[in-house]
């Protein structure tokens, strides 16, 4: 056994915190946050230029040959740094489902121009009575032709309004919350009968309700096999959940330095806050959940490639439930060690805790996941 | 002993339904059941029409101009006006200075300013807090220097909610510098349109403005607005915590935010039924609402005490530490019951009237705004940790 890095991803890390550090200091950040895309391109061409784009796909899809702890060393950085570059739809969602569905003829269309930078992504499978089930499907997809018709609406689509193609779940067969019958699409950001409705996240991250009004997709448009596309979207959730966790544990650790810091300046009664053994107590607590919380995901990140997908899910929800509980308590800890202070927009300590607290929300709370565990278990 | 109302309390309780369906805009009352923020003719109109009854200062003894109301009509007062949409009665008046007036006040104090008080046509915002002095509000510097008839204020209070609305603010100020820290302060009221106040916003993590900086610098404020004695006001201060730190609890609130919560589990789907049929979800609802019904009593039972002459003793810290973790908990449940459409901000939906549709469900958007602000709860009128340092030393006597 061993848990070291290897020099390669040394490098890796330093120069993804070289990156958080320099180019999103609070105040960039938020300057960042106020544009109209959400995004800087001049970052998203330095990730495409130091090979963070194409690190974890294989040699032969145009990539460099990484995997998961590449992706869980970026994403980590990218939580110190609040980074709002859309890293996750775009080569986490939509490249990792490309790179395991994709045909040849797509890769080369899409995958291939995604790791030079070119090329955006969005996934679209939310809807409205969807909450965290990804089966729960009824926008609607008709053969048409040689192609197919899509028609109905997606919700909560992270990065559609920069993104090049939708990745869309639609339903072509089976009846509701059927995983079978499912089948991935890939639509053109523009196509005729697709309209959008922009906005900011709580966490100043950007996203879209679509409406798909009788979008017509050429049959060549199908992501992997039709009908069965929930296995495909599962394991790239599922991916997408442990990439999530990195970024929390970055959260984490900034959120706890911040604090940290903060109670050792802080003076009341005469004396740094710190010096208070409630909240002495309170910081170890904070320490101890920001461990467990990147143990938890380590072990994910080195088991979401396991053949059985029963072994992937469980390390995926098992993560996904410490982060939520770790990153709750850090969260909150922190706003209230910093008194006022904490609740205000000036201070990166709340912008922290929002993140950590959408980051629980997406793809499966706590709640969900602990539930999703418990019944993997049991049935093993 | 008796929980069960008699004939003259349920009669009671029924003027006061009429007269709050009668005198509570729509408006307002659609913004608390969506949890947008009030803007400030919410508050006043309200209150003014509160004043006009006879109903705003409701703590107040019928020698002041109160009603002379028992607990159980208080109580009632609180809840049925809680169940009916109101905006919570703004503290600020009718539950702090105007107490600290009429307890410490001269007769020409009381004359000047407990009229405007009841009525509401005078609105107040409280200069307790400094940057230097949240918790350790002893350690506060704001300076007042005696020159003639006047002192000459200077310094800086903070987290001053709705100064930007106040007439007036009441400030613990330092009077001298000599002896314990709590020695040397005194209780100044000051007209906030005297020159050299500046008020400065503060926004908060929802996008709201609520809370201030206030600046003082070189206030000229007559002797006569001077509550008590100088150099005393740390009695008027604790007297003031202590009636806060009741409130605060905001149990009738709570009360609400319970069966709203229930209507949203209802409302919101999930594998083809809703989160109401979610044992693992109503359960979590099922402890949030026992734990609001223990506060409540906890607070009958201070209410109680009152009624027999009491005042309310340092046990009312544990009633604010309970109350705030109550409200916390019910704005997460809320939060985590919207689900994957709490992560879209709608600002507008949030502070204005506006014909903005919401993104999801009309309950989305003020869900997760309101989870970040209620983390306040546990910080204003004196943290938990103050709280329980409060419990220990004055009631366990560790």
């Amino acid at each position: 056994m061993d848990l070291s890095l290897s020099d390669e991803q040394k490098q890796l890390q330093e120069s993804a915190e070289r990156f958080a550090r320099e180019k999103y200091t609070f105040d960039n950040r938020r300057k960042i946050a106020a544009t109209e895309r959400g995004w800087l391109p001049e970052n998203w061409a330095q990730f495409a230029e130091l090979g963070w784009l194409g690190m974890a796909f294989s040699e032969e899809d145009g990539g460099y040959g990484g995997g998961p702890i590449e992706t869980m060393i970026v994403m980590e950085q990218f939580g110190k740094g609040l980074v709002l570059e859309p890293f996750l739809p775009t080569v986490v969602l939509g490249g990792g489902m490309i790179a395991r569905a994709g045909s040849a003829a797509q890769k080369e269309a899409l995958l291939a121009p995604m790791i030079e930078g070119k090329k955006q992504f969005a996934f679209a499978w939310l809807e409205r009575q969807s909450r965290y089930n990804l089966a729960d499907v009824s926008l609607k997809a008709t053969k048409e032709g040689n192609g197919w018709s899509l028609s109905g609406h997606k919700g909560v689509v992270y990065n559609a309004a920069s993104a090049d193609n939708i990745i869309v779940l639609a339903r072509t067969a089976g009846s509701a919350r059927e995983p079978k019958g499912l089948t991935l699409f890939v639509v053109d950001a523009k196509a005729k009968g697709l309209s959008r409705r922009d906005y900011p996240t709580q966490d100043s991250l950007r996203a879209s309700e679509l409406t798909f009004d009788k979008v017509s997709v050429v049959a060549d448009a199908v992501l992997g096999k039709v009908d069965d596309a929930f296995p495909t979207v599962e394991e790239a959730v599922d991916r997408a959940i442990v990439a999530l966790c990195a970024e929390a544990t970055g959260c984490m650790d900034a959120i706890n330095a911040a604090t940290l810091d903060y109670i050792k300046t802080r003076k009341q009664f005469g004396v740094a806050i710190g010096k208070f053994q409630v909240l002495q107590h309170r910081m170890v607590d904070c320490f101890t959940n920001a461990q467990e919380a990147r143990s938890m995901t380590l072990m994910a990140s080195l088991k979401i490639d396991d053949k059985d997908p029963t072994v992937r899910a469980k390390a995926a929800s098992g993560a996904k439930v410490q982060i939520g509980k770790s990153g709750k308590f850090c969260g909150q800890s922190a706003v209230q060690m910093h008194g006022g202070m904490g609740v205000t927009d000036e201070l990166s300590v709340s912008h922290y805790f929002k993140r950590l607290t959408m980051i629980d929300l997406m793809f499966g709370n706590q709640q969900h996941h602990l539930t999703r565990y418990s019944n993997l278990a049991m049935a093993a | 002993m008796d929980l069960s109302l008699k004939p003259e309390h349920k009669a009671f309780a029924d003027e006061v339904r009429a007269f709050a369906r009668e005198n509570l805009s729509p408006a307002t009352r659609e913004k608390t059941f969506s949890g947008k923020h009030y803007d400030r003719d919410d508050h006043m109109v309200w209150q003014k029409a509160l004043g006009k009854k006879g109903w705003l200062a409701y703590t107040w003894p019928k020698k002041y101009g109160g009603p002379g109301w028992d607990v159980t009509q208080r109580f009632l007062f609180e809840n049925v006006l809680a169940e009916e949409g109101a905006p919570r009665i703004l503290p600020f008046g009718p539950k702090m200075v105007g107490p600290v007036i009429y307890t410490f006040g001269t007769e020409a104090q009381k004359e000047r300013f407990l009229p405007g008080i009841r009525s509401s046509e005078v609105s107040w915002c409280q200069g307790y807090s400094e940057p230097g002095a949240g918790s350790d509000l002893a350690n506060l510097r704001t300076r007042a220097v005696r020159e003639g008839d006047h002192y000459i204020v200077n310094g800086q209070k903070t987290w001053t909610s709705f100064a930007h609305w106040g007439d007036w603010i009441f400030c613990l100020v330092r009077t001298n510098t000599d002896g314990k820290p709590q020695e040397g302060i005194s209780f100044l009221l000051i007209d906030m349109k005297t020159p050299g106040v500046t008020v400065r916003p503060i926004i908060m993590t929802d996008g709201a403005h609520h809370v201030n900086d206030v600046f003082l610098d070189n206030v000229k404020v007559p002797v006569e607005n001077l509550i008590g004695k100088e150099n005393e006001g740390w009695t008027c201060a604790k007297f003031l915590l202590a009636n806060e730190r009741l409130g605060i609890a905001e149990v009738p609130s709570s009360k609400r935010g319970v069966s709203v919560l229930r209507k949203i589990a209802r409302m919101e789907p999930q594998d083809g039924r809703t989160l109401a049929d979610d044992p693992a979800f109503t359960a979590q609802i099922a402890d949030i609402d026992l734990q609001v019904q223990a506060l409540e009593m906890s607070e009958l039972r201070v209410l109680s005490t009152m009624a027999q002459g009491g005042a309310p003793g340092p046990e009312v810290s544990s009633l604010k530490v309970r109350g705030s973790e109550i409200q916390q908990r019910i704005a997460e449940l809320t939060m985590e019951a919207v689900g994957e459409y709490a992560q879209p901000y709608q600002p507008g939906m949030l502070f204005h009237d506006t014909n903005e549709t919401p993104i999801g469900p009309d309950h989305a958007p003020p869900a997760a705004p309101r989870y970040f602000n209620m983390r306040k709860t546990s910080i204003y009128g004196g943290s938990t940790e103050i709280q329980k340092n409060i419990v220990s030393k004055m009631v366990l006597g560790l």
